[in-house]
């Protein structure tokens, strides 16, 4: 292990990239995530990768596109107005069957909302990241050290699998400072022989596209990627269990919101409320037996973002709406407190007593 | 017997999904054979754009990608900065290019990225049916533009070439035409040119071809090469508005 | 021996642009044919007066058309 260091989310993760062995970088400056940016146009040029500030997010994410076809390691990074903008690309990625790195360091919405930290795009990243049957692997880190240690599994799995990855954060993550590792592994990326890169005259003419005019071969294609879903759900969930082996009460929270959760379920426990956490770190695929067995003793479930609620409909259909399933949440910079966990944490403790 | 002209090995037997008489095909031909004479093929990606040409994937005999509309040259991008050995070019309609597409070409073209663009103007939205183009001309009826288009409503049609000659990025722009042999044959010349410059490195290239619609112009093939010469031409001057090679050579 | 011109007749569309191109006027749409698509395919009138200069090649689309010269 290389040595602690300080350093500020969104800096870390663009370290974290470099060391994965990405040496391109496509972006456009958005608040929160603008450090990504800011990082890597200083870096890449020592490294002799390519950082290219792009005319807008829609160009940015079609350079991912291209150099993704190519075959080398690529990542961009945005804020929720700006995800949307590359939800077309990232449909297209998606269809081309494309390995490539999404950062999302969400703020509030809808519109242009505001610049403070949210979780408001959840639905976007794990329902509908772009038109189409359309999936991308979702992780939501919730500390620095979390999203040095994702980025790299996310360069490898989204080879392995052929299906973007995208990380979820949000300007709390992306702006907080923390010490940090960085993890002294050998980066071995996939062999592409799919690639678009120059046939060399030693092979056929490869064709990176998503367009299939015959119906029976798109659907056939969009069975083949679901097939590819469904290994990546049975094999690459990750949730993180806290104190929930004899909860009454769960909480189930990710990212930033996680770490209020924490405290407050610490709290609790202090005060003698047997109440747990369960915190998913993919959110698609959402960790559903993960959640189901944090949950075996709990008679409430409560869950808490830094939206209007949109996880929660996930969780209530893990648990096949078996369980009450509550809900708080703050939206657009308005950062839950522990101190309000707690409150919520009470009174379904209250009520679940009875 | 000697062979004066056959097929360009760059082009695979699909046939050409175009209809009867587009020039669209010429134009391929022409890619093709510049591409194969100067021995590049396996080092030259393409990137097709969505149109009457985003199965050009299927025609070309090189690697191929294909971008969503008007992305092309943000995807081109991509693959040149991921390959500094690769020959990229682009292929793109007067929708993709000249309207959805407007921002990523200009940038590419300001940043001087080192690819070609082919660009075909044919005055009209071809694939969905005929619909009015950036480039239709003053009073060109269209499916969109059923009166003629009217420029105090619809605007006025853009020069793409003019326009790309102001930027510092483009090391050379112009505009060919395929309507007739003498025309082909200077059409040839310019794409050569265009991959010549990326091979050696001299930046953004575009060669803008005016090529012919006889579905959607209601014209038949032969007809449709007159109309383009009669009312294209006077529009969209033919030539060359920049090229940096001949300011050098000064 | 005269010159050479083939037609793939598979893959020509007769669109014509072959004839009005074709300086001896010998290029025509061959109207009692129909290839597997449903065109009339080009063909050459008289060979004897192909001089080989490939403009009907050249103007041809589909890459349909292979000049020879004896």
């Amino acid at each position: 292990m290389a040595e602690r260091i300080l350093m500020k989310g969104n800096e870390a993760i663009a370290e974290a990239a470099i060391r994965a062995g990405c040496r391109h970088f496509f972006g456009y400056p958005i608040t929160p995530q603008t450090e990504v940016s800011a990082y890597l146009a200083k870096r890449m040029p020592k490294v002799g990768g390519c950082f290219l500030q792009a005319e807008s997010e829609v160009a940015a994410i079609n350079m991912v596109l291209g150099a993704a076809a190519a075959g080398v390691r690529v990542m961009t990074s945005s804020s929720s107005p700006g995800i949307s903008l590359k939800s077309e690309g990232i449909s297209y990625i998606i269809g081309s069957d494309l390995p490539c790195v999404i950062l999302n360091i969400q703020r509030g919405g809808p519109g242009l909302g505001g610049i403070q930290p949210s979780q408001a795009d959840y639905n976007q990243a794990t329902k509908a990241p772009g038109h189409g049957d359309a999936h991308v692997m979702v992780f939501a880190p919730s500390t620095v050290q979390e999203m040095v240690t994702c980025i790299f599994d996310m360069f490898d799995l989204s080879e392995q699998y052929r299906v973007p990855a995208m990380l979820l954060g949000d300007g709390l993550l992306g702006q907080m400072m923390e010490p940090v590792e960085f993890p002294d592994v050998k980066v071995t990326p996939a062999e592409k022989p799919w690639a678009a890169n120059g046939h060399q005259n030693k092979r056929e003419h490869n064709v990176v596209n998503s367009l299939y005019l015959q119906p029976d071969q798109l659907e056939a294609k969009n069975i083949e990627r679901f097939e590819r879903y469904a290994q990546i759900q049975a094999n690459e969930t990750r949730a993180e269990a806290f104190e929930t082996e004899d909860c009454d009460v769960l909480v189930v929270a990710y990212g930033a919101s996680s770490r209020i959760a924490r405290s407050a379920v610490m709290n609790a426990r202090a005060q003698g409320l047997k109440v747990g956490l369960l915190r998913p770190i993919t959110l698609w695929p959402f960790p559903k037996k993960e959640l189901l067995k944090a949950s075996k003793t709990a008679k409430d479930i409560l869950v808490v973002e830094m939206s209007m609620g949109q996880m929660v409909d996930d969780v209530k259909l893990a648990l096949e709406c078996k369980k009450p399933v509550h809900f708080f949440g703050h939206t657009g910079g308005i950062i839950p407190t522990p101190a309000e966990v707690l409150e919520q944490l009470k009174t379904i403790a209250g009520g679940a007593a009875k | 017997m000697t062979t004066v002209y056959e097929k360009s090995k760059m082009l695979t037997d699909a046939p050409m999904s175009y209809c009867p008489g587009c020039t669209h095909g010429i134009i391929h031909k022409l890619v093709a054979e510049s591409i194969s004479e100067l021995g590049v093929e396996g080092r030259t990606v393409g990137v097709a754009p969505v149109g009457c040409s985003v199965m050009a994937y299927n025609f070309f005999a090189c690697d191929m990608v294909q971008a969503p509309h008007g992305r092309a040259p943000a995807v081109a991008t991509g693959l040149a900065r991921a390959l500094p050995e690769g020959v990229i070019f682009t292929y793109q309609g007067d929708g993709d290019l000249a309207a959805i597409g407007t921002a990523e070409t200009v940038h590419a073209a300001s940043r001087g990225e080192n690819i070609v663009i082919i660009f075909v103007n044919n005055a009209i939205y071809g694939m969905t049916g005929g619909q009015m183009a950036p480039t239709t001309l003053p009073g060109q009826v269209t499916q969109t533009s059923p009166y003629g288009r009217d420029v105090k409503t619809a605007g006025y049609p853009i020069r793409i070439c003019e326009m790309l000659a102001t930027l510092d990025g483009t090391a050379y722009a112009e505009r060919v035409s395929v309507n007739s042999v003498p025309n082909i044959r200077k059409a040839k010349k310019a794409i050569k040119k265009a991959f010549e410059n990326q091979i050696a490195g001299r930046g953004f290239s575009i060669v803008e071809v005016l090529s012919t619609c006889p579905t959607n112009w209601g014209l038949t093939p032969v007809e449709a090469l007159k109309w383009l010469e009669e009312n294209m031409t006077p529009y969209y001057p033919l030539g060359v508005y920049k090229d940096i090679t001949a300011e050098e050579g000064k | 021996m005269a010159n050479r011109v083939t037609v793939n007749e598979q893959i020509c569309k007769g669109c014509g642009l072959c004839t009005s191109v074709c300086p001896k006027k010998i290029m025509v749409i061959d109207r009692d044919k129909l290839n597997a698509k449903g065109y009339n395919p080009a063909t050459v009138s008289d060979i004897e007066k192909c001089i080989a200069c490939a403009m009907c090649a050249i103007m041809c689309p589909d890459s349909a058309i292979k000049v020879e010269k004896e």
